[in-house]
């Protein structure tokens, strides 16, 4: 089949950019979206033109490198589905396609699709974490963890942070990413030690990247990983409950 | 000619109190003194992540560095079913001692018995220490952890997070990692790659990096650096590994005086989907638990074009069941891998391309139900039917091996030190631990083994020898250099103007490499490809064509350093292959196969290590031996009938 591309093109950070238009020939039902970029690609070289700078890497949907907006939608049309993830049996001949960074304004664009991301990692290093240093971990098998409780920290902890849960969402917010990061953890017997702390700091160092949340629920639709909302219900009762907690576990009287 | 002489500085006395008495000897550095060493971590991965951790909480001051936007992208996330842990935990006769018997024997005699105990060892330490940072385990209904048998092992020792374990241990790792970052112990370069190792004096004392966002070309220095970079299957362009692995912060090193070891050992996973169409960027591995319910066969007939429903069992070759009735279908990797290609080659091929074999469950379906086989596998499914459009549940997959990890690597002693003074390989990158062929759910293991428990005392060992020292200037003329060597090669990529993208030049040479040391390899091939690919490399630096500038992001050029690398690379694994005038684990040289066609190994000749030496540019390596001695395992043939 034969597409057609409206893809962004952005040379940095202060560039105000603009869509360029490409012709896709020869694209196959069995070629991945991110191949028939290549293919588009390695004409682009060939005769002479600087390709189309994307991120990807696994692609097999479990690093979270890959992410575009395609027609609007995050990681495009099929449902669960990261970008890399996608074939182009989805397509079909003569469309149009348009396709787009995922736009944030923590994720700024680097170079065309290209988007930083790093905003993700400051929430993590404020406290995604268990402190566990090495060495002292005592028998695996001491820690009780019952199955159900091992299962919902697991569906929590398949996020990928990929982002588009963001791009998604018209406020920018970044509370299923966070709210999927604190449940892993505070789902486990290892994690109760930290959770009100870890609570605070991570939502409030959520809050100077992104936007708020008003529940649109455009996330979890989004979600390749298809983590629910209701993490986002529960990390806003341990924020509520974790002010009052983290001021009474530092002694002061309430 | 050189005056290199091996030392794999292996502890002696019995096997199993070797690295205890090995950790008592080494020289400690007491925790005042501990932050006046700069250690380089050049890695994220599982080895890299965890090495870097916890140095900075032993209270070194560490810098890490990664080509990827976050540490938690390494590709060690990719990794599917899961670790091994001698634990015992079920009971059913494990020990460390079966796991070190069983990774020697599975590696076919080929690795170090001394590193292969110690990894054992460990293992049951890794697994406490992910459950402590929250790595969500497997358990079952009474809270306890649960195990699977996996790979072909007769006892029950691998720990897994559903189909996600390497996502799940990374994240582990990934979350100390940031958590010493905040604490201001580690100072994290992502998108920062390594573009050369810098020595003086013989000794590693830092590296030179390009940011590939800003292009910008910078020197670091420190008192160790430890390469945690992972695998090359990408040698062979298509492979299971993510599409932004490659070999070069090895290479560099190799190319500063680190000799390259086994560099022909590489695992073909059986289990992958066959390639549809050469536009095809990467294969994606399908678990190996799948060989548990599904049947493996082929047409009897050459040529059969019917679809796989109507051809009735009369005329179906269940190869497997029929060569290794014992085993069956759950032969080890090298094997299963061998046979398909096998009646592949012979046109006994299905699919589009024929290119494939069926891995049925029609027969599992019958037996168990479709409720009891969609649930043990049907996340695997969805994703097979996401990329083929075909529905295992009705019509049979296509499965076929491919290029998935690799054993060679920078040759480490005991202490996981390069032949270079202050240098350090871990996980893949490295060649320890695995011999000629690796077991499933063990790559995890020596990755976090290196990371946490192995690399933190042995770097311990050689700073303690610098104590008083500062590290090099930045400014220092051997710096100067290696960033004149970095920008010089940016300029004469982007100065060649030729008409063929890098990525045409990956695919090509990769193809060679796959035709001629891939899963069989003979001398005539082998010598086909040592003239082909170094014509093939002349053209691509005529040829090629790169975009662009230097500065800021430019794809094509990180991409074109790497694919340089690998033909380099690729030459060094055909001449390996050549040199090693047997077959044993993924190394399989069709002159030496057994009446029945298995490998066929020499011990007599070939129970040594190859590593070899970098002699300049267009100029053959020199090839360095390390003999194997077995006090513990004795070597025997493998059998899986
Ligand atoms: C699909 C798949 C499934 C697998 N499943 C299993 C399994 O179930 N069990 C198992 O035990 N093993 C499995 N493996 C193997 C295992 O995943 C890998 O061997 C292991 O994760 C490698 O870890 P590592 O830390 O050595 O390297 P990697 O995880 O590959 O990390 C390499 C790091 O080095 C960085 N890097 C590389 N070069 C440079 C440079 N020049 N400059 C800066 N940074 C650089 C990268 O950014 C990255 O951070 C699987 C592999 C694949 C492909
Ligand atoms: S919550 Fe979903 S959409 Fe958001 S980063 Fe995680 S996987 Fe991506
Ligand atoms: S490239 Fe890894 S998730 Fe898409």
């Amino acid at each position: 089949m034969k597409l057609t591309l409206k893809v962004w093109r952005q040379d940095n950070v202060n560039d105000p950019g603009r869509f360029e238009t490409y012709e896709a020939t020869d694209v196959k039902d069995e070629m991945s979206f991110l191949e028939m970029l290549d293919a588009v690609n390695e004409n682009l070289i060939e005769s002479g033109h600087e390709p189309i700078v994307f991120d990807s890497d696994c692609r097999e949907g479990i690093c979270g490198t890959c992410g575009l907006m395609i027609n609007g939608q995050a990681h495009g049309p099929q449902k669960g589905t990261t970008t890399c993830q996608l074939h182009m049996r989805k397509f079909h001949d003569g469309e149009t396609v348009t396709i787009e960074p995922f736009r944030a304004a923590a994720f700024p664009v680097i170079k065309d699709l290209m988007v930083d991301r790093s905003a993700f990692d400051a929430i993590v290093q404020s406290g995604g974490f268990i402190t566990a240093d090495t060495g002292g971990a005592r028998d695996a098998n001491e820690i009780l963890i019952p199955k159900p409780a091992a299962d919902a920290s697991m569906d929590a902890a398949g996020c990928i942070g990929c982002g588009a849960c963001v791009a998604a969402c018209p406020n920018g917010a970044g509370q299923l990413f966070t709210s999927a990061k604190l449940a892993h953890l505070g789902l486990l017997p290892q994690g109760q030690a930290e959770r009100w702390k870890r609570t605070e700091d991570m939502v409030e160092t959520m809050e100077m990247f992104f936007g708020s949340c008003t529940n649109y629920g455009e996330c979890q639709e989004a979600c390749p990983k298809e983590i629910p909302i209701d993490f986002i219900a529960m990390m806003n009762r341990d924020y509520l409950k974790s002010k009052l907690k983290n001021r009474k576990l530092s002694g002061q009287k309430y | 000619m050189s005056t290199i002489t091996l030392d794999s500085k292996v502890p002696s006395g019995p096997i199993q109190d070797r690295w205890d008495n090995h950790k008592f000897d080494m020289k400690l550095v007491n925790p005042a003194n501990k932050r006046k060493f700069t250690v380089l971590v050049v890695g994220t991965g599982l080895a890299g992540a965890a090495a870097a951790a916890t140095l900075a909480e032993l209270g070194y001051q560490v810098k890490c560095f990664t080509f990827h936007d976050s540490p938690r992208r390494a590709h060690s996330i990719a990794a599917q079913g899961g670790i091994n842990g001698a634990k015992n935990y079920k009971n059913d006769g494990d020990s460390i001692y079966r796991l070190f018997y069983d990774t020697v024997k599975g590696g076919d005699f080929r690795a170090r018995e001394s590193n292969v105990y110690r990894l054992s060892q460990v293992s049951v330490n890794i697994i406490d220490q992910c459950v402590a940072q929250g790595v969500p385990f497997a358990r079952e209904y009474g809270g306890l952890l649960d195990n699977r048998s996996f790979g072909g092992a007769q006892v029950s020792r691998t720990f897994y997070a559903r189909g996600q374990t390497g996502q799940q241990l990374l994240l582990g790792a990934y979350q100390a990692l940031m958590q010493q970052v905040a604490l201001g112990r580690v100072e994290l370069h992502t998108k920062t790659e390594l573009l050369e190792v810098v020595k003086k004096d013989g000794v590693a004392v830092g590296i030179v990096t390009r940011n590939v966002t800003t292009g910008e070309v910078q020197s670091w220095s420190g008192h160790a650096t430890l390469l945690a970079t992972g695998g090359y299957g990408n040698a062979f362009y298509l492979s299971t590994n993510a599409m932004n692995s490659n070999v070069t912060a090895a290479w560099r090193a190799h190319k500063q005086g680190a000799l390259f070891a086994n560099a022909c050992y590489t695992q073909i996973h059986p289990t992958c989907i066959p390639a549809s169409d050469d536009t095809q960027s990467k294969l994606t591995l399908m678990s190996e638990s799948l060989r548990n319910d599904g049947r493996i066969w082929v047409p009897k007939k050459f040529d059969d074009n019917r679809p796989a429903d109507e051809i009735p069992e009369e005329d179906r070759d269940y190869y497997l069941e029929r060569k290794y009735p014992s085993y069956g279908n759950l032969a080890p990797r090298d094997i299963a891998s061998r046979a398909a290609k096998v009646v592949v080659d012979e046109g006994r091929g299905v699919g589009p391309l024929k290119n494939g074999v069926y891995l049925d469950f029609g027969e599992s379906i019958d037996r168990l139900g479709k409720e009891t086989v969609f649930e043990r596998y049907g996340n695997l499914f969805d994703m097979y039917e996401r990329i083929t459009d075909e529905d295992p549940m009705k019509v049979p997959m296509r499965i076929y091996p491919a290029s998935h990890y690799t054993m060679g690597g920078l040759w480490v002693d005991y202490n996981l030190m390069t032949t270079v003074p202050g240098l350090y390989a871990l996980g893949e990158a490295n060649f320890s631990d695995h011999g000629a062929n690796r077991l499933g759910a063990s790559a995890l293991m020596q990755g976090l083994a290196d990371g946490y428990f192995v690399a933190p005392y042995t770097v311990g060992d050689y700073l303690a020898g610098l104590l008083g020292q500062g590290t090099v200037s930045t400014e220092d003329p051997v710096f100067k250099a290696a960033e004149q060597t970095v920008n010089d090669a940016s300029h004469r990529w982007l100065s060649i103007g030729g008409t063929k993208s890098p990525e045409y030049y990956h695919r090509e040479l990769g193809k060679l490499v796959w035709d001629y040391c891939g899963m069989a390899r003979d001398q005539n091939g082998l010598e086909k490809a040592l003239s082909e690919i170094p014509a093939l490399r002349e053209e691509f630096e005529k040829n090629v064509r790169v975009l662009g500038n230097p500065e800021g992001v430019n794809q094509s050029l990180e991409k074109v350093g790497r694919i340089a690398d690998f033909f380099d690379l690729g030459e060094l694994m055909c001449r390996d292959a050549l040199m090693r005038e047997e077959s044993c684990g993924g190394h399989f040289r069709v002159e030496h196969q057994t009446e029945d066609g298995e490998a066929l190994r020499d011990d007599e000749d070939f129970s040594f290590v190859g590593a070899w030496e970098w002699n300049g540019a267009g100029t053959a390596q020199t090839l360095h031996k390390e003999p194997l001695v077995f006090e513990n395992v004795k070597p025997t043939q493998r059998s899986y009938k």
